[in-house]
């Protein structure tokens, strides 16, 4: 009798339609299975099939089971019943690519090793028939030992026979016997395990015999002792001795075994026809075509992600904006509403705002990673990240940084070396992002773009700006490749799969997985950073006489509303008096006396509520912590107003500009409005005022004064290399699943960034004299 | 005995012997890469590294120095 519900496990090459089976199988229903010391997730889907339930997992793609890494044998383990979250699978489907048996049959020989009852299921049957070949699954069922069956898992052909053969394979229970090693192997593979006990599974010991330097062998050597290392050796020697030298031996075995298998049941024909994907790598990898494509094609997805994103996010910002004003128009003035509006509101519209940006790359990235392309971007674009220790599948990761590196981090999934993913995770960030150009825009257009200096000289820097990132990301990959992510060398060897047509049902389900996964699982650390960096601006609430600041100004408002149009009467009778008049007519009135201090008194009525907001944020905890840490940032010819801008905006860079804008009395400046001829002409207004408050806050002081532009400078460069962005670190601890990365890459880009800024102050003194 | 990195694109061999790090002979063997195997340079990266090849039904992406212990007999064109 079966048991209520079955486990079981998905095995195959990358690229073989492996997980179009298994989304095919369990449609929507599925989650996502984490485990402890790993960066991998596997999938768990759930169907059921005439009362039986099955529990499906998704295993990462793989050429084989001998795993080099804790990543990879996590799949060996869990096949062998050696996870403790998940029972064994009770059948294990290894799906293999029709017109590739030959080669995918490898991967099922060491499954058929595993013990357990396998079922192949063999894809792409119809690709297979378009090149002429011809299967015969009877034949290959009885020469695998294991019931093979054909399907088309992209248009659900086949499945109810796999199903099937699934339920009678569980029921009959009985494992396949596989390829037969010869008598030596098998021998010294005995003798090996008696060194265990009987506590490590016969597979692994075979494993850590085959696999020279793998992570079986490592693994056992930790548990037992080097004395272990020594006895593989001479297991080693001796079988090399008799021409069974590992690791050849188990690939002449398990061939074997698969060429008999195809040449029993597979006709080919003799000569294989010139495929599609022929035709089409010949234009894809051409070293001229192949390369402008490529570059097309990496235009068009960086403007996607840098410009259709644009129009959304406006939309979520101003959603978010108008959300906020209605909470505030009927809830009392006080730290809860302040809480809900600035921190959770304001939270949550940071966190989605990012959304845009991610599904429009990973829709990129579905479509080029589904149609076969992804693969030649790395082979195109290799040679150009070797040199910084890299490979070509950094490329894409690394160009979508220059964009944000949110979506950027989560796109180094697609790179398989850990240490290589790490590297290019730690170092994303370092890459110009759009958030950080609202504040080049602003010192630039406040110190360089002055009247009479050269009309290069601004773009020019901004470029520069962008180099910088450019130029250290690479010196800083090599470094933590020869450094802390030092290993034996990765093998690069990559296989370019057929081209496929992309289906759009994969493209949405890998958005929404992606959209998903930042929003709910990095939200709310963005969301935690923001309530605590608001809580530091807003307390202590009260000014020296106890009274709340936000009650001034809001009273300070209300006067403002109030007084509106009697200002703006004087202010134009004002003017008008001042003009000329024209020919004919009688000149304007000047003001009476009473009217000027009027108008004087309204003027400075109308400065209060920014004026009160900028002494309440100078006296919040974040302001004070800022004066008393002044000397840290004399060095970079920053004062502590400076300086508690850049602590502020550790959420996100381009917070700085609102917060200058609050600590220099202008009021909340919005950066989109920086520079942006197409803004409001309220934002506008107020940008355009920061502008001025900048230079003439800075020309008040002795150093900022002479040396406006080194300190610029330097707050551009220090913004240029810090790593002021939760949401970043908060992407970076989800991809790694540790905080200690999210905290060595603050650390080190907060080093780097405070070393660069010091650096091009103390130069730009010297050259400035 | 040419080595594989040393043929250019349109150019076949049978494969000879395949050496160096243990874990990339096995890498090059788990994907159909092994002795008597007759494989086919395709093309070559636009600077001239990493390299295409055919192998079986499978094609290939490897660097030069991961090509270079890869020795071939050259298969006369034709």
């Amino acid at each position: 009798m079966l048991t209520a519900t079955l486990t079981v496990a998905l095995v195959g090459n990358p690229n073989t339609g492996k997980s179009t089976l298994f989304n095919a199988l369990s449609g929507l229903r599925q989650k996502v299975g984490n485990y402890p010391g790993v960066t991998v997730e596997m999938k768990k889907g759930q169907f059921s099939t005439d009362g039986v339930t099955v529990d499906l997992i998704d295993l990462p793609g793989t050429y084989s089971l001998a795993a080099r890494s804790p990543d990879e044998m996590v799949a060996v383990d869990l096949l062998l019943g050696r996870r403790p979250e998940e029972p064994r699978p009770s059948v294990v489907v290894s799906i293999v690519d029709a017109t590739n048996l030959d080669r995918h049959l490898y991967l099922t020989s060491q499954v058929c090793d595993l013990g357990l009852p396998v079922v192949v299921a063999v894809n792409m049957t119809d690709a297979a028939a378009a090149q002429g070949i011809k299967l015969d699954y009877a034949a290959l069922s009885e020469r695998l030992g294991v019931p093979a069956v054909p399907i088309q898992a992209n248009k659900g052909i086949g499945l109810t026979e796999l199903t099937k053969a699934i339920r009678e394979a569980a029921e009959k229970g009985s494992a396949p016997s596989g390829p037969a090693f010869p008598e030596l192997f098998e021998s010294g593979a005995a003798e090996l395990q008696k060194e265990f006990n009987g506590e490590v599974p016969a597979f692994l010991v075979r494993r850590a015999l085959i696999d020279i330097g793998g992570y079986t062998e490592q693994w056992l050597i930790e548990q037992h002792g080097n004395g272990l290392q020594a006895k593989l050796t001479s297991a080693r020697e001796k079988l090399a001795a008799a021409g069974h030298a590992v690791p050849g031996v188990e690939a002449r075995t398990r061939f074997a075994w698969v060429r008999s298998a195809v040449a029993a049941a597979v006709t080919k024909p003799a000569v294989p026809p010139v495929t599609w994907t022929d035709r089409i790598d010949a234009v894809l990898t051409h070293r001229l075509w192949g390369m402008l494509i490529f570059l097309a094609v990496m235009f068009l997805m960086f403007q996607s992600i840098f410009q259709w994103a644009k129009p959304l996010m406006d939309s979520i910002s101003s959603g978010q904006e108008a959300i906020g004003k209605g909470v505030e128009s009927v809830m009392p003035v006080g730290p809860l509403r302040a809480l809900l509006v600035d921190g959770v509101i304001n939270g949550v519209g940071s966190v989605l705002v990012f959304l845009p940006q991610i599904l429009i790359l990973f829709a990129f990235i579905a479509i080029l990673e589904d149609c076969g392309y992804m693969a030649r971007a790395a082979f195109l674009m290799d040679r150009v990240m070797s040199p910084c220790g890299l490979s070509g599948k950094s490329f894409i990761p690394l160009l979508s940084s220059v964009a944000c590196a949110i979506p950027g981090i989560m796109s180094t999934r697609v790179i398989e070396n850990r240490r290589d993913r790490f590297t290019t995770i730690l170092v994303a960030p370092l890459m110009s992002c759009s958030a950080r150009l609202p504040v080049y825009v602003l010192l630039i257009g406040a110190f360089i773009a002055k009247p009479g200096s050269p009309s290069w000289l601004p773009g020019l820097v901004l470029f520069a700006m962008y180099m910088i990132g450019f130029t250290v990301a690479p010196l800083v990959a090599l470094t933590l490749k020869r450094t802390l992510l030092h290993g034996a060398p990765p093998v690069f060897v990559m296989e370019l799969p057929a081209y496929r047509r992309p289906k759009i049902g994969a493209v949405l389900r890998r958005m929404w997985e992606a959209g998903k996964a930042f929003t709910i699982r990095a939200g709310t650390i963005i969301l935690a950073a923001m309530i605590v960096v608001w809580a530091l601006l807003y307390f202590p609430y009260t000014d020296a006489n106890g009274e709340s600041y936000p009650a001034r100004i809001e009273k300070a408002e209300d006067a403002v509303k109030e007084n509106t149009d009697r200002l703006k009467e004087l202010k134009e009778k004002d003017e008008a008096s001042k003009k000329e008049p024209a020919e004919g007519e009688p000149a304007s009135p000047a003001l009476t006396d009473d009217e000027k201090a009027e108008l004087e008194k309204l003027e400075e009525a109308a400065a209060l509520p920014d004026k009160l907001n900028g002494e309440w944020k100078r006296n919040s905890l974040l302001g004070r912590t800022g004066l008393w840490m002044e000397p840290v940032f004399r060095p970079l010819g920053w004062d502590w107003k400076i300086g508690v801008a850049a602590m502020a905006s550790f959420p996100a860079r381009e917070v700085i500009v609102g917060t200058f804008g609050i600590l220099y009395d202008v009021g909340d400046v919005d950066p989109k409005a920086v520079g942006d001829d197409k803004a409001e002409d309220e934002a506008k207004e107020k940008a355009a005022g920061l502008t001025k408050a900048v230079q003439e806050e800075w020309a008040k002081d002795p150093v900022r004064g002479k040396y406006g532009v080194p300190v610029a400078l330097s707050v551009m460069v220090f913004f240029a290399l810090c790593c002021q962005c939760a949401a970043t670190l908060a992407v970076i601890k989800r991809e790694t699943k540790s905080w200690l990365w999210p905290a060595f890459t603050f650390a080190y880009m907060t080093t780097l960034a405070y070393l660069g800024a010091m650096l091009t102050f103390q130069v730009g003194r010297l050259v400035v004299g | 005995m040419p080595a594989l990195a040393e043929l250019s694109p349109g150019q076949r061999g049978e494969v000879l012997s395949v050496t160096g790090d243990p874990a990339l002979v096995q890498r090059f063997y788990e994907l159909g890469l092994l002795e008597g195997e007759q494989v086919e340079v395709i093309a070559l990266a636009p600077l001239g590294d990493p390299i295409e090849i055919r192998v079986g039904n499978s094609r290939l992406s490897l660097r030069r120095a991961e090509a270079a212990g890869i020795s071939v007999r050259l298969i006369s064109e034709g």
